[in-house]
């Protein structure tokens, strides 16, 4: 196919973070490019485009995949979340407070993607052990802040969401 | 980079995706698309038509038929791993499932996606050569049943043809012979430098099957001893006979600590 000819695009609805979307796709454009480009979610950071980093990882249906391992095409019908969704309106979770309390953090670029895997973790577990969250971690990749920081943050989340459960 | 472009064809039946193989002689499978989007994003892959199946019903479940155990080409890498059936049946299967890529990648990557792309390093093509595993593969022509020791043909090549859809495999159950698995990898959900499942008879007979070493899957009948030394022995000239790719020396070493590992693994009946 010569690559200068027009392709014929797609309008397919996506919805993310519960909302309904309505978005003219080629096929061949990736989950993670509609979601940075087209609908202007640009906390789904993209680096790899090879699955390795993690840093594109977004939730579809409540698991963790990434979102440059899929066409957009192909995520009509699911329920997606990205960062975006992770708080309703201002505020952080106790997870992202965690993240910031713990210096689980520093240039921010893994974060959205470790948020996201963790929160699937814990709504999985609400109470992992420190080898089970660094066995669902190991697919994101951080490079600036070290890891132990970003297990405590989540081993801290996972207590803060215990005891108010317990409370509750 | 970005893919090249291409025509997008969703599936939603066994038939029309066979039709449509048959129809495109230059189209190409979409499964969960962990390894073949990799390659059509580096432009590696190219294909000009996709005819994606993630969306035919039926193909992501287990079930147990005539003493085997049956599993859809469609089913989840994670799920493979968590499945109870699988567990009690396999426990070796789901041990070894939980070992391809990580989280994100299991939650997407599909069984039948693993055994045709073939890569060397996987885990599920030898698991299913270890566990005598038939593959049931669909053309318009009919039905086509393939032993997974016949399947695998050398460095990602495998018997099956452009027009053929693997549907289901089936593995029959355990006969007493206990199964091992292990593997060393350089980080968790990296592919493997080097791994193997094993197979210990209710006597001293059993096999070892590596990966990661060679071209595929290499499976090699042993005779188990129960002295180390002699072990060690019959496992070197068991690895001896297969052609190891590079790094061989350290390889080689690899190879042999793991079939150390999944045989003593078999032996305490934690897969
Ligand atoms: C970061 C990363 C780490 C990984 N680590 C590992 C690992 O440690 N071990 C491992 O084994 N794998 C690993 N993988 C690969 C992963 O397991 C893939 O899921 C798997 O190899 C392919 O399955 P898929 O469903 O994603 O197939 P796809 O990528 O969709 O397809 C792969 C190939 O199989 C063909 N195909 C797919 N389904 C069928 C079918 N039903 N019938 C006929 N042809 C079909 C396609 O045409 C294509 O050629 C990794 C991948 C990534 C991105
Ligand atoms: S950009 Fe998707 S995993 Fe790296
Ligand atoms: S905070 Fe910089 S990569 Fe993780």
């Amino acid at each position: 196919m010569n690559e200068l000819t027009t392709v014929e695009k797609v309008t397919i609805t996506l919805r993310v973070n519960g909302e309904e979307r309505a978005v003219s796709v080629e096929p061949r454009w990736l989950l993670s490019d509609v979601l940075r480009h087209e609908l202007g979610l640009v906390g789904t950071h993209v680096s790899c485009e090879q699955g390795v980093c993690g840093s594109c990882t977004v939730l579809m249906d409540g698991q963790p995949t990434r979102s440059c391992l899929q066409f957009a095409i192909q995520a009509a019908g699911s329920d997606i979340v990205t960062i975006e969704g992770v708080t309703h309106g201002e505020g952080l979770t106790p997870l992202q407070r965690a993240f910031a309390e713990h210096h689980a953090l520093q240039c921010g670029f893994c974060t959205p993607g470790m948020v996201l895997t963790a929160q699937a973790l814990l709504d999985k577990d609400p109470n992992p052990d420190e080898e089970s969250i660094r066995e669902a971690l190991s697919g994101n990749i951080c490079r600036c802040t070290g890891y132990q920081s970003i297990v405590d943050a989540v081993m801290a989340a996972a207590r803060t969401t215990q005891s108010r459960v317990e409370e509750d | 980079m970005k893919p090249a472009v291409f025509s997008y064809h969703k599936s939603t039946s066994v038939e029309e995706a066979v039709e449509w193989l048959e129809q495109h002689p230059e189209g190409k499978i979409l499964a969960g698309g962990q390894s073949l989007i990799p390659l059509m994003n580096f432009r590696l892959s190219r294909p000009e038509e996709l005819l994606d199946i993630t969306g035919i019903p039926q193909l992501d479940t287990v079930s147990q038929t005539d003493g085997r155990l049956v599993l859809g080409g469609l089913i989840r890498h994670q799920a493979l791993a968590e499945h109870e059936q699988v567990r009690r049946a396999a426990p070796v299967l789901a041990e070894a499932a939980s070992h391809v890529g990580h989280w994100a990648i299991r939650n997407r990557g599909t069984l039948g996606g693993s055994l045709v792309h073939a890569d060397p390093a996987a885990e599920l093509p030898a698991a299913m050569v270890a566990l005598d595993a038939t593959f049931e593969l669909v053309s318009r022509a009919g039905v086509r049943e393939v032993p997974a020791r016949d399947f695998y043909l050398g460095f990602l090549t495998t018997d099956i043809m452009q027009t053929e859809l693997l549907t289901r495999v089936s593995i029959p159950s355990a006969d007493g012979t206990a199964f091992g698995f292990a593997e060393v990898a350089r980080r968790p959900g990296d592919f493997a430098l080097a791994g193997c499942f094993v197979e210990v008879g209710q006597d001293t007979s059993g096999a070892i099957t590596w990966f990661g070493i060679s071209g595929g899957p290499e499976r090699r009948e042993i005779t188990w001893s129960s002295d180390a030394q002699e072990r060690a022995e019959a496992i070197l000239e068991q690895l001896d006979t297969v052609d190891i790719l590079d790094e061989e020396a350290y390889r080689h070493h690899v190879a042999q600590v793991v079939a150390e590992e999944a045989y003593r693994k078999a032996v305490r009946g934690i897969a």
